[in-house]
């Protein structure tokens, strides 16, 4: 390490707060062109699909209780349950599944 | 209003700020076994709160890279953000002072974007602060944790706490799959278009920030010229 840590951490924060401060503060209008509008409705949503997936099925200790996360948050999503709720029944799921596989 | 926001933003926080704890936990750990101190581990997270931007900036200064190269980095890995900032630049309340747009921009990570940007209507700041309120002690004191001690818990809890975040979301897109087909073409799409980065060999070399962009503009930008909204879906969202 023969460069400074403290400038590094500067030029991290630095750069990560620019990209997200000049967006929200420089679009002033309201976008009125359809085409970016859906585009920006659709970013969300296209955003965490890709995080989320396959980046969950190694998530946990082994494969088996991630897709069984998964496959529990889907059903507690599909049931409209709140953030929190659908949050806890994956770590639910996750910890009962290793539980068993601990026996077997 | 203020209040309701604040609270509402605090109770949508709760789940950002246990998988934080998780994630940053393992920074944490990391950080100190790559040679830096507990305190600047802290200040990393505290100043960046994000995670794949600090990962990756963890090898440059382990590896001794050019500042540049952190720079550049960074920038590409959190280009992301970029449009979450954007997309909230649209989003948020427009009777709220400006400058309020500068403390919300510190807090647009993955998930309070996700949840913000899942809340009917135009959204206030201050729902905005309630989730930062939750989600920045999680990521700073988990990286505490982690950097003072890699045994503190259990693998078994930190391995379940490890699906928190991404419970989280698939609750903000499910719902709305369910009743939008556009939204629902737009999951199962990006999970796809990830998953090929994933699996076919050169394109899994990809790093992850740059997956997340790629999928993101593909996939949202097929959607808005096959299904464009119409002007009333845009503001019911």
């Amino acid at each position: 390490m023969s460069h400074n840590v403290y400038i590094y951490i500067l030029v991290m924060a630095g750069v990560t707060y620019l990209i997200r401060v000049l967006p929200i503060t420089l679009a002033k209008k309201e976008i009125v062109n359809p085409y970016i509008k859906s585009f920006l409705y659709y970013v969300p949503y296209a955003c965490l699909a890709a995080m989320t997936f396959p980046a969950i099925l190694s998530a946990t200790a082994s494969r088996i209780s991630a897709v069984a996360g998964f496959g529990a948050a889907l059903i507690a999503a599909y049931k409209e349950k709140s953030l929190l709720t659908v949050a806890l029944i994956a770590c639910g799921a996750v910890f009962i599944v290793e539980r068993i596989m601990a026996f077997l | 209003m203020k209040n309701e926001s604040f609270k509402k933003g605090i109770k949508d926080g709760i789940p950002i700020g246990l998988g934080y704890l998780a994630v940053s936990f393992t920074f944490g750990m990391m950080s100190v076994s790559s040679g830096l101190s507990i305190w600047q581990a802290v200040l990393i997270s505290l100043t960046n709160l994000t995670s794949a931007g600090q990962f990756a900036g963890l090898d440059i200064i382990v590896a001794g890279g050019s500042y540049w190269e952190m720079a550049l980095t960074q920038l590409v890995i959190n280009l992301r953000y970029c449009l979450m900032s954007f997309s909230l630049s649209q989003k948020m309340r427009r009777d709220e002072p400006w400058a309020h747009r500068y403390l919300v921009a510190f807090g647009i990570t993955d998930e309070i974007f996700g949840v913000s940007a899942s809340q009917e209507g135009k959204v206030s700041a201050f729902y905005n602060y309630g989730a930062m309120c939750m989600a920045i002690p999680g990521w700073t004191l988990g990286t505490l944790l982690g950097a003072i001690s890699g045994s503190l818990l259990p693998d078994f809890i930190m391995s379940a706490l490890g699906v928190a975040i991404y419970g989280m979301f698939l609750a903000v897109i499910i719902s709305p799959a369910k009743k939008n087909k556009a939204v629902l073409l737009v999951v199962v799409a990006a999970m796809a278009v990830s998953t090929l980065f994933a699996v076919v060999p050169g394109l899994n070399k990809v790093s992850s920030g740059f997956v997340i962009i790629i999928t993101t503009l593909v996939t949202a930008g097929g959607a808005a010229y096959l299904c464009p909204v119409k002007e009333d879906e845009v503001h019911e969202s």
